[in-house]
């Protein structure tokens, strides 16, 4: 009798144990093919990002074509649009931008790396990553009441005074002192690109390992010989990698630029003038765009805009990658 | 034996080249740091000036006249709790695909990369898709729109810190619950949540510090309102939007609401990102 | 007895719920022209204080008005570019001005007061062809011997967006000078041969009163509000008038309304010792099909509302000029005529 009861409770056991398990087997898919459709849906929104602004450009590029990249008139009222002065705006402001950055940066990666004294290598690297958590809009407002006056009045007629006798930089720093302009933007792109510069570079310089280091101080080197000869060759690829991050953040910058870059749709040789970049175009006309032609060609622009810093960041993560394998991840 | 003669000059030549680039680097440290103290330190004096109870209980007022920024607050408030409620789910479970299911297939590392492109993107592009998705619809501007916007800053951030959080998780911990016979899903919920909860956590208060201060994405999706608005389907006033519109123009008053909105960002992002990194901080320790 | 209390109980509350509602009252929505925007503003205001219907207006520039009311997103739209009687009758809209204002042109000198300078049209012109590039050029001295001008560089300050009152602007210095007629035109958005660009008219004021030695051009009442040094001009009649209602009212007095199709009157250097030389209305841009006839008619009441003692008061106060009574009964007919619901005008009398 015992064992007909130990039997059946077996047998009611292994029916609720598959019954259990197909429920485990069913929800089990279901989360699955849950989780796989919110990963996929990544990659479906960078589609359908790419997808749809170029249905947007598609009116301006067909009446345009290639001309759209070249042209400088930016005309609402004829309807003749061209990306060459936001464009061209863009391109500038990043590059000076970079050009102050890349060594501040580096430098101050050196700093914390080498030089600084343990206990405060902390909270100066957390300062430094603070920069890079204030709101652009607050750059933007800064840049305008603050720096942009300042550089007004003190630093660039100076500029002007010191230029203006030297043959090709005269032009290069010339025109009335408008405190706004392409230089007053590429100033404070630094500012904002300056956290991820250091931050990218200081974790790559902690991945050399210490043996190379000491290697070379073992021969006899100074602190900067070591940092130029060993660690910025061996960290050589991730340094580029971030400095590529942080360009693709200037490129795409828009709030703070728009409030100094001053909305002219020019192209001029001094970089003391004001001028507009793609970012800075959408936002200042967008609410405000009247005819499909004007509307697309701002979309157009968005997709310039979106070529360039994908290209940009592509390549930046690619490297990146290149990294992290090379370092045994 | 016979002593070699050491070049002097040589080596204090490097002593010196050493010594000169070392003070550079020191001076771009300062350089850096005194850039952030002007800049808050502007931000905190202009702010102040123009912070009192009245932001909070009265809305954006006309040029010249009484007010505050409760609307614009308020408007924030909805469009960011929004965005983070259909980008945390998403984003979440997209994390736990490549993490869990799909951590050694060929489709996560496109996934990867790709939600880096995202994360990086341009927020105005952001905007002009939404714009081209959701406004041009519906027909008009929506704080809905705004919210979707958002949404999809949101997303590539939840994303990737989900990732690395659940990656952290030992699978030994994993392994033990298998043996128990423990469904998949059961043990990422259980154990693999349960572990990388702070982590997660931690990613959703950075992408709410981030949305805090976007204002392009706004600009075209849910316009802005001079009103008290709550409703999805109208134009909602955002804290960023109103303090572009404010700051650009020569209004006394408005320009002393926007430096108060600006310091009210800025306080809300630092804390968020505090926050983040003690919590993190917090649960390394424990581990 | 509990039920029917809590029943009782829930009712009065979903009442009052409703009631709120009622009492909460029309949101009219308008987007248009920064040239007004003092003006709706402030009676948004009143209006609100009176009769609790609020007014929602973006400046957003003329040309984005005429866009949104194109695209029905708007109750009204607001323009100072009077559309023509064709680009009316192909979206189906109406037209009628509103209030009367003046352009004024602002600078930013040290040591220069309001009201200070004095400029004519030819040398503004210039100015803003680009001819003129320094506060103390021989021209700008001519008009100005008592007024110590620095030798500082003018930073030319125009309309980054499409704008009526850029509209208006360029439609004066082309009146007094060909080269900039043919240089440059006239239009909503025009390429200014150089200068920075600022958004609204509380952009180019902002942006004059951020940079030294700027000169803009605004509204009066932008003018005004902000304390900015305005100027002086010499007018068709070679006087020099202050930017003033006089001197609009005088512009305003040889306007032809009843004769000009959709009031699209032009009020630029009008004739009279005291008028102003750049002087326009603001127009209000609706569907003759009302599409929410509820929103549509909450909105004519509002500027009913405006067009009476309390409008005009806050209207001087800013140096607008109020419309004659005779214009005003004109636009209402206009109203009952031409802006319908299913036949029925939305508009009662």
């Amino acid at each position: 009798m015992a064992e007909l009861s130990v039997d059946t409770s077996i047998t009611a056991a292994n029916v609720d144990r598959s019954r259990a398990l197909k429920r485990f087997a069913w929800t089990d898919a279901f989360f699955r093919s849950l989780t796989r459709v919110c990963a996929i849906s990544v990659l479906v929104i960078l589609g359908a990002i790419m997808f749809s602004l170029l249905e947007g450009s598609i009116p301006a590029l067909s009446k345009f074509k290639f001309d759209f990249l070249v042209t400088e008139r930016w005309n609402p009222v004829t309807n003749v649009f061209g990306a060459l002065a936001p464009i061209y705006g863009t391109l500038v402001t990043s590059f000076i931008a970079m050009l102050i950055a890349v060594p501040v940066g580096i430098g101050i990666a050196i700093f914390l790396t080498e030089l600084c004294p343990p206990m405060i290598r902390r909270p100066i690297g957390i300062a430094i990553e603070l920069l890079a958590g204030i709101p652009s809009i607050i750059y933007g407002i800064w840049g305008l009441f603050v720096f942009a006056p300042f550089l007004q009045s003190h630093v660039q007629p100076f500029l002007i005074a010191v230029f203006e006798d030297v043959p090709v930089l005269n032009g290069i720093f010339a025109g009335p002192p408008y405190g706004i302009g392409i230089l007053t933007a590429s100033l404070i792109l630094v500012i904002m690109v300056l956290p991820f510069i250091v931050a990218i570079t200081r974790d790559v310089f902690e991945t050399v390992p210490s043996v190379l280091r000491e290697s070379a101080y073992g021969l006899g080197c100074t602190t900067w010989e070591v940092t130029r000869n060993v660690v910025l060759p061996f960290t050589r690829v991730g340094v580029i990698g971030g400095i590529m991050l942080a360009l693709g953040r200037a490129l795409g910058e828009t709030m703070a630029v728009t409030f100094v870059i001053g909305n002219a749709h020019r192209i001029s040789e001094s970089i003391l003038a004001p001028g507009t970049t793609i970012s800075a175009t959408i936002a200042n006309e967008f609410a405000e765009a009247v005819g499909e032609v004007y509307f697309s060609s701002l979309i157009a622009l968005g997709l310039i805009l979106f070529f360039i810093t994908f290209l940009v960041l592509a390549a930046a993560r690619y490297m990146l990658l290149r990294l992290e394998k090379m370092a045994g991840n | 034996m016979k002593t070699p003669s050491i070049d002097m000059g040589r080596y204090r030549r490097r002593i010196g080249r050493n010594r000169m680039y070392m003070t550079l680097s020191l001076c771009a440290t300062a350089f850096g740091l005194s850039w952030l103290a002007l800049i808050l330190g502007t931000l905190v004096v202009n702010g102040v000036a123009g912070l009192g109870l009245h932001v909070f209980t009265e809305m954006t007022p006309p040029p010249g006249g009484e007010g505050g920024l409760a609307n614009a607050i308020v408007g924030s408030l909805i469009m960011t709790g929004l965005a983070v409620a259909i980008g945390t789910p998403i984003g979440t479970l997209a994390g736990t695909y490549m993490a869990e299911y799909g951590r050694y297939d060929r489709l996560t590392p496109v996934i990867r990369f790709i939600n880096d492109i995202l994360l990086s993107a341009p927020s105005i592009v952001i905007g002009l898709f939404i714009y081209e998705i959701v406004v041009r619809p519906m027909g008009h501007f929506s704080g809905l729109a705004g919210a979707i916007a958002l949404a999809v800053i949101v997303l590539p951030v939840v994303v990737r810190t989900t990732e690395d959080m659940l990656i952290l998780v030992p699978n030994q911990l994993r392994e033990a619950a298998a043996a128990l016979g423990t469904p998949t899903w059961y043990i990422i919920a259980k154990v693999g949540y349960r572990a990388a909860r702070t982590g997660i956590i931690t990613g959703v208060l950075l992408a709410v510090a981030r949305i805090s201060g976007e204002t392009a994405p706004l600009l075209f999706t849910a316009l802005n309102n001079q009103f008290w608005s709550a409703n999805l389907d109208k134009p909602m006033p955002s804290l960023p939007v109103i303090i572009f519109q404010f700051a650009l123009s020569p209004y006394e008053n408005w320009r002393e609401l926007a430096w108060a909105g600006a310091l009210l960002i800025t306080l809300a992002v630092l804390t968020l990102s505090i926050l983040a990194r003690v919590l993190s901080s917090k649960s390394g320790g424990e581990r | 007895m509990r039920m029917t209390a809590s029943l009782v109980a829930a009712a009065a509350a979903i009442s009052t719920v409703f009631a709120v509602n009622a009492a909460t009252a029309a949101d009219i929505s308008g987007a248009g022209a920064s040239f007004p925007y003092p003006i709706y503003s402030k009676w948004a205001d009143a209006y609100q204080k009176e009769t609790g219907n609020r007014l929602n207006y973006q400046s957003i520039g003329s040309g984005g008005g005429i866009k949104q009311i194109q695209a029905k997103t708007v109750t009204f739209g607001a323009s100072d570019m009077p559309l023509s009687q064709e680009d009316l009758a192909k979206d189906g809209l109406v037209q009628f001005p509103t209030v009367m204002g003046g352009i004024v042109p602002v600078a930013n000198l040290d040591g220069v007061k309001p009201g200070e300078m004095v400029l004519d049209g030819k040398t503004l012109a210039d100015i803003y062809l680009g001819k003129i590039k320094k506060w103390d050029d021989a021209a700008i001295a001519k008009l100005n011997p008592s007024v110590k001008l620095p030798s500082q560089a003018i930073a030319v300050v125009y309309r980054s967006d499409a704008s009526g009152t850029t509209f208006v602007f360029s439609d004066y210095l082309a009146r007094v000078s060909p080269e900039f007629k043919s240089k440059v035109g006239v239009n909503t958005s025009v390429e200014w041969p150089g200068g920075i660009g600022g958004k609204g008219n509380e952009g180019v004021a902002g942006t004059v009163s951020q940079t030294k030695g700027a000169i803009g051009y605004v509204e009066t009442a932008y003018a005004k509000q902000n304390k900015l040094t305005f100027a002086k001009m010499i007018n068709k009649a070679g006087k020099t008038v202050n930017p003033e209602i006089p001197a609009f009212q005088s512009a305003a007095a040889n306007a032809d309304w009843a004769g000009t199709p959709g009031f699209a009157v032009l009020l630029n250097d009008e004739p009279g010792d005291n008028s102003w030389p750049i002087t326009s209305a603001t127009f209000i841009l609706m569907h003759k099909q009302a599409q929410d006839a509820a929103a549509s008619a909450e909105a004519l009441k509002f500027f009913n509302w405006a067009y009476g003692p309390t409008g005009d008061k806050l209207a001087e106060e800013l140096d607008y000029v109020p419309l004659p009574d005779n214009v005003i009964d004109l636009i209402k007919k206009t109203w009952t005529n031409e802006i319908k619901s299913n036949g029925q005008p939305v508009y009662k009398m």
